[in-house]
């Protein structure tokens, strides 16, 4: 049979197990088995992925035994590692766990596009590059942003940066961000000086720390529910790079899934989302707002 | 191709699905499903995997194993977390 039929099949069968045991796990009842059967999603989609092994650019077919070996050494690892620390983990410690995984799938998705940007010997469509690097803008404040999250409900990273012109510094930060990372899709149209391309990764990498720091401990779990729906989004829009229909069905559920969940979140705890993140930028004491 | 205008009904038919299934969720569940979604974008790992299998430089490589590394992370991560959290709802509901 076809390798590319059984993936696509694969990916099919995994965005309708992802969709059915999230519906599953939205109600106390059912919620249990709701993680089983997105599991079962997951398991079907990885195993059939390397199959892919048969359909590779022609480019990359010297390249394939050592990248086949490699994907396969990340994976153990990934997941061996993940796993034990999943299990050992502190039921009372289970939010910043989340938040360290979070971080890692927006991670993946800022590679994914980090791959594609660095490819320079390529030809890049105009639509893909714009949205490889808003993908990897959105994913790599996802990973860093997440990753101070964690540290905070950690305890490794302990009190809130707050400081006059601190929402200045970081909305200039974002916009310069944005503005390199347009620059490299519009003007360089991917093929950008590979400085340039790591300067626009780590400038977001630095606007997800910077982000993050101003925000106490008791809003966290809103943030972290905010980067998930970042990485759902992120995932979502570097799946539409790599023409991936499962992850673009995947990314983009989480997206609006895990926007509506924080404002959720948010309105349970009385407060709005903008006030969880905007209202200490910048806010040299007292609370004008209320 | 998933070009143009299939992607934006792709997009657009997956959002209003995340929004359908979220819509009138008890508080109790916001963490499990915070958790639930988070396994479920962890199928990014596909997509690392894919662009390391078509790598063709060095750069290419690291790259490409870190992001298999860290998506097979969130996905393994984010199935034991979840699970481990619901089953405190399935102990609490036989008893």
């Amino acid at each position: 049979m076809n390798p590319t039929l059984i993936i696509d099949a694969s990916f099919l069968a995994a965005a309708f197990l992802f969709i059915y045991g999230l519906k599953r796990m939205s109600s106390p009842v059912t919620a249990a088995s709701g993680i089983r059967v997105a599991g079962l999603g997951m398991l079907i989609a990885v195993v059939a992925s390397f199959l892919y092994v048969f359909s590779v650019n022609e480019a990359a077919k010297p390249h394939l035994m050592v990248n086949a070996g490699l994907g396969a050494v990340a994976l153990i690892i990934g997941l061996g590692w993940a796993w034990t620390s999943g299990k050992k983990v502190e039921m009372t410690a289970m939010p910043q766990m989340v938040a360290l995984y979070n971080g890692m799938g927006g991670g993946a998705a800022a590679a994914i596009g980090a791959v594609e940007l660095f490819r320079t010997s390529a030809e890049h469509a105009l639509v893909p590059l714009v949205v490889t690097i808003v993908g990897s803008l959105i994913g790599a404040i996802s990973l860093s942003g997440s990753l101070i999250a964690w540290a905070k409900l950690d305890g490794r990273v302990n009190g809130v940066w707050r400081f006059s012109g601190l929402q200045v510094m970081n909305g200039t930060f974002f916009f310069a961000t944005l503005a390199l990372g347009l620059y490299i899709a519009l003007v360089a149209h991917g093929h950008a000086p590979i400085w340039m391309t790591a300067a626009f990764f780590i400038l977001a990498l630095v606007f997800g720390v910077l982000m993050t720091m101003p925000i106490g401990g008791a809003d966290m779990p809103v943030v972290i529910s905010l980067y998930n729906a970042f990485t759902g989004l992120a995932v979502g829009f570097e799946g539409f790079v790599l023409q991936n229909p499962a992850l673009m069905i995947a990314g983009m559920v989480v997206g609006s899934a895990g926007t509506l969940l924080t404002l959720l979140m948010a309105k349970a705890m009385n407060r709005s989302v903008a006030n969880v993140i905007f209202s200490n930028f910048g806010a040299s004491g007292g609370e004008e707002q209320g | 191709m998933l070009t143009g205008f299939i992607a934006l009904y792709i997009f657009m038919l997956a959002a209003f699905t995340g929004y359908e299934i979220i819509g009138r969720v008890p508080s109790i569940l916001h963490t499990p499903l915070m958790s639930g979604s988070n396994f479920v974008h962890g199928i990014v790992v596909v997509g690392a995997l894919f662009a390391l299998l078509n790598a063709t430089s060095v750069t290419e490589q690291v790259i490409g194993f870190a992001g298999v590394l860290l998506g097979a992370g969130n996905a393994a991560g984010g199935y034991v977390v979840t699970e481990r959290m619901l089953q405190m709802f399935k102990s609490s509901d036989k008893k």
